[in-house]
C-alpha cells in the first residue's frame, strides 16, 4: 500500500519535471529517479514482467511463463508487503462460461508456481475474467496469443 | 372478465378479456402464474386447424354466416413453406388518439406475423377499401386479393387512460369467425394487447402455442473492448420497449428469466467478486446467490422455479452445483478434480441435466439424472460442443459447436442423435428457445478487421429451428447472451 502511494507521488514529480517550461535540467535537489519506484506495479511491469501465455485452449506454463513467475516470486520475496492479483484471461474463440472457467484454471496455474516458489497464499488471489477483457483487440493469431494470459497485479 | 396478467414493469395494471356477444364462453386454461389465462371465445370452429390442435374442444358454430367448415388444413410444417396470407387492417376507431393506437396494434400484430416466417400479411396498398356492415366483413373483397385469414377490430377510448380493444379472426374462404375477443385495459398497456392477439392468431391457425407476448433479457455491450461496459438489459421479443438494468460498473454476464416470477438469475462482477445473482425487476435489487469460495457462473432456474443450477470453480475446474432460492443447503452434482463442468440446463420434467464438460479432454455435451447420476456423453462430432439448452417442448437440446475455422448453432435430440446445424459464422453462440420450442435466439459476432478492434460488432439473431427465417433483432447497443422469457400470459 505504501509503496503503491510512494510510485503515485513519483510519477507527479516525473511529469512535473518534463512539463518545467524554461530547462531540460533537472532539479539537482530532488531525490527522483529515472524509471519506475522500485516494489511498484509499474516496476514489476517493466523489471519483472506482469504476464504469462498459453496456448489455445491450455493452462500448461510454458518455459518463457516458468521464467517470468520465478522473476515475480523473486520479486515478491523481496516486496514482501506486496499482495497481488493473478488475473486469468481468454482469446474469442471460445464460448463465454467455459472461458471462465478456462481464465480461472490458467490463474490457478500461475497462482500454483508463485506458491510453489515461496509466496504464501494469502498474498495471492485469483480472478477469471474470460474473455472480457482482451488486451489486444485484434481478430487474429497474434492477438489471440496475447490474450491467452494470466496477468499479475498489485493489489 | 378475466386477468390476462400483471406486468409489473409498467405499473401493475391488468389486463381483462372478454369474449365477444353471439361466442360462447370457455375457459382455455390456468395460467402459469395462478391466474385465469385467456379467454378465448369461439364462434366457429376452428377451420385452419392443424393436427396439433385436435385436442383443444372445438366449439359449436354460432352465427357462422357461411357453414364454418374448415377449408384448409394448415399446420406449421406447411406454412413454413406456404406462408398463410392474412391481412391486418388498422383496428377502427372513432377517431384521434384511438385511430392511432388502431393503426399501431395492428402495426406489431404484422411485424410479429410477418417475422415468425409462418405468415405473409398481405400489403395494405392492396387493400379494397368498399366498407363493411357491421361486424361481419365483406369477405369477397378480402379473398379477391388473396387473404386467407383477416383480423379485424376496434378500439374505443373508454375515459382516462382505459381502452378497450376488440379483434376478431376470420376464415375467409368459409366466410366464418374463428375467433372473437375484447381486452380492456391501461393505454400503456397496448403492446401486450397486440402480443396477446399475435398469440391468439398464431394458436388458432397454427394449432400451437404462440410467443408474441414475451420478453428477451440479454446483455448490452458498449465500449472498447478491452475496457467493455456489460449491462443487463431486457425488451420485448420485437426488440421494442428496451430497458437498461444495471448501469455498466460491473460486467454482468449469463441472465436467465425464472420460469414462474419476474426475476432474474446472471452473473455479475460486482465488487470485482464474480458471482451468480438474483435480480428483481420489480424493485430493480440484486441479491448474491449461495455462499462459495469459487467464482459462480452459468445459471439456470429449475423448471419448478424452486432452485438454480450453476457451476462454481474449484482453482483448475469447475463443479456443478444446485441452489435454493427458499433456504436450504447447496448441493453439489458433479466432483471431477480438474475438469471444467458447465452450462448446466435442466431437461423441462425437470428429471435430466445437460451439461458442458471437457472431462474427456475437449468441451463435449453430457447428460446426468438432476441428481448427478447416470453421467453419459451425448455429442461425438469432431469439434467442439458447449452452452446446452434443453428445448421446452423436451425434443431437442441447442448448442454452440465450434471446429475449424467457424461456429455453429446446431440441434440434436437428447440422445445426441439428428444433429444439424442451424446457422454458421465466425462466431456464433448461446441458443435460447422461445417458449413454443419453435424459435432459436443467440448472438453472432463479426470479427474485428483492425488491431483497434474495428469492425467488431455483437448482434442477437433470431432463426426457426428448422434452419429457415434467420433474423437480426433490433438492439440499441450490441447485444449478446440471450435468454426467452415464457409467455407473459
Amino acid at each position: 500500500m505504501n509503496t503503491k502511494i510512494l510510485g503515485a507521488f513519483a510519477a507527479v514529480a516525473l511529469l512535473a519535471a518534463c512539463s518545467s517550461p524554461e530547462t531540460a535540467a533537472p532539479t539537482p535537489a530532488a531525490p527522483v529517479t529515472a524509471g519506475p519506484t522500485p516494489g511498484s506495479q509499474e516496476d514489476l511491469v517493466a523489471n519483472v514482467g506482469d504476464r504469462v501465455f498459453f496456448d489455445f485452449d491450455k493452462s500448461a506454463l510454458k518455459s518463457d511463463g516458468q521464467a517470468t513467475l520465478d522473476r515475480q516470486a523473486a520479486w515478491l520475496a523481496k516486496w514482501s508487503q506486496n499482495r497481488v492479483q493473478v488475473a486469468g484471461n481468454c482469446d474469442e474463440r471460445g464460448t463465454e462460461e467455459y472461458n471462465i472457467a478456462l481464465g480461472m484454471r490458467r490463474a490457478t496455474a500461475a497462482a500454483n508456481y508463485l506458491m510453489a516458489k515461496g509466496v504464501a497464499k494469502a498474498r495471492i488471489e485469483t480472478i477469471s475474467y474470460g474473455k472480457d477483457r482482451p488486451v489486444a483487440l485484434g481478430s487474429n493469431e497474434q492477438a489471440w496469443a496475447q490474450n491467452r494470459n494470466a496477468i499479475t497485479s498489485v493489489k | 372478465m378475466k386477468h390476462i396478467g400483471g406486468d409489473r414493469l409498467t405499473g401493475g395494471e391488468m389486463i381483462h378479456s372478454e369474449t365477444l356477444p353471439g361466442s360462447r364462453p370457455r375457459l382455455l386454461r390456468v395460467g402459469r402464474r395462478g391466474l385465469i389465462a385467456g379467454a378465448a371465445g369461439l364462434l366457429a370452429a376452428p377451420s385452419f386447424a392443424g393436427g396439433a390442435f385436435a385436442q383443444a374442444t372445438p366449439a359449436p358454430a354460432a352465427p357462422a354466416p357461411a357453414g364454418g367448415q374448415a377449408t384448409a388444413e394448415i399446420t406449421v410444417d406447411r406454412a413454413r413453406t406456404a406462408p398463410i396470407p392474412i391481412a391486418i387492417p388498422d383496428l377502427v376507431a372513432a377517431g384521434g388518439d384511438a385511430a392511432q393506437l388502431g393503426r399501431d396494434i395492428a402495426g406489431v400484430i404484422t411485424n410479429n406475423l410477418a417475422r415468425c416466417g409462418l405468415f405473409r400479411p398481405i400489403d395494405p396498398a392492396a387493400f379494397i377499401k368498399s366498407g363493411s356492415a357491421g361486424d361481419v366483413p365483406n369477405f369477397a373483397d378480402w379473398k379477391v386479393i388473396g387473404a386467407q385469414a383477416l383480423v379485424t377490430g376496434k378500439v374505443d377510448s373508454l375515459g382516462g387512460d382505459k381502452v378497450r380493444v376488440e379483434f376478431r379472426l376470420w376464415d375467409v374462404l368459409p366466410q366464418a369467425q374463428i375467433q372473437g375477443t375484447a381486452y380492456t385495459t391501461t393505454l400503456s398497456n397496448w403492446r401486450r394487447i397486440a402480443h396477446i392477439i399475435s398469440d391468439v392468431i398464431y394458436e388458432r391457425l397454427l394449432g400451437e402455442k404462440g410467443y408474441f407476448d414475451t420478453r428477451i433479457v440479454y446483455i448490452a455491450g458498449s465500449g472498447p473492448r478491452d475496457r467493455r461496459v456489460k449491462r443487463l438489459a431486457i425488451m420485448d421479443q420485437d426488440g421494442e420497449r428496451n430497458q437498461f438494468l444495471t448501469d455498466g460498473r460491473f460486467l454482468a454476464l449469463s441472465p436467465r428469466y425464472h420460469p414462474t416470477r419476474d426475476q432474474i438469475a446472471f452473473m455479475s462482477y460486482l465488487d470485482n467478486k464474480p458471482r451468480v445473482y438474483l435480480f428483481d425487476l420489480g424493485t430493480g435489487r440484486q441479491s448474491i446467490l449461495g455462499n462459495f469460495q469459487g467464482i459462480t457462473l452459468s445459471p439456470r432456474f429449475a423448471p419448478d422455479g424452486n432452485s438454480v443450477i450453476m457451476s462454481e470453480t474449484n482453482g483448475p475446474g469447475a463443479d456443478i452445483w444446485t441452489v435454493g432460492l427458499h433456504g436450504g443447503r447447496a448441493r453439489k452434482l458433479t466432483d471431477t478434480g480438474g475438469a471444467i463442468d458447465v452450462s448446466p440446463c435442466y431437461s423441462p420434467d425437470g428429471t435430466q441435466v445437460v451439461f458442458n464438460s471437457d472431462r474427456g479432454g475437449d468441451q463435449q455435451l453430457y447428460v446426468m439424472g438432476a441428481d448427478g447420476s447416470n453421467v453419459r456423453r451425448i455429442s461425438f462430432g469432431k469439434a467442439r460442443y458447449a452452452t446446452p439448452v434443453w428445448s421446452p417442448r423436451g425434443d431437442l437440446i441447442a448448442y454452440t459447436r465450434f471446429g475449424g475455422s467457424t461456429f455453429q448453432i446446431g440441434v440434436m435430440r437428447p440422445d445426441g442423435s439428428g444433429e444439424r446445424v442451424l446457422s454458421e459464422s465466425y462466431y456464433v453462440e448461446g441458443p435460447t428457445f422461445a417458449p413454443n420450442g419453435r424459435v432459436i435466439m443467440f448472438w453472432r459476432e463479426t470479427a474485428a478487421r483492425d488491431s483497434r478492434g474495428n469492425g467488431f460488432s455483437s448482434r442477437l439473431v433470431s432463426i426457426d429451428i428448422t434452419g429457415f427465417n434467420e433474423r437480426v433483432v433490433t438492439t440499441p447497443t450490441d447485444a449478446s447472451d440471450p435468454a426467452w422469457s415464457p409467455l407473459q400470459s
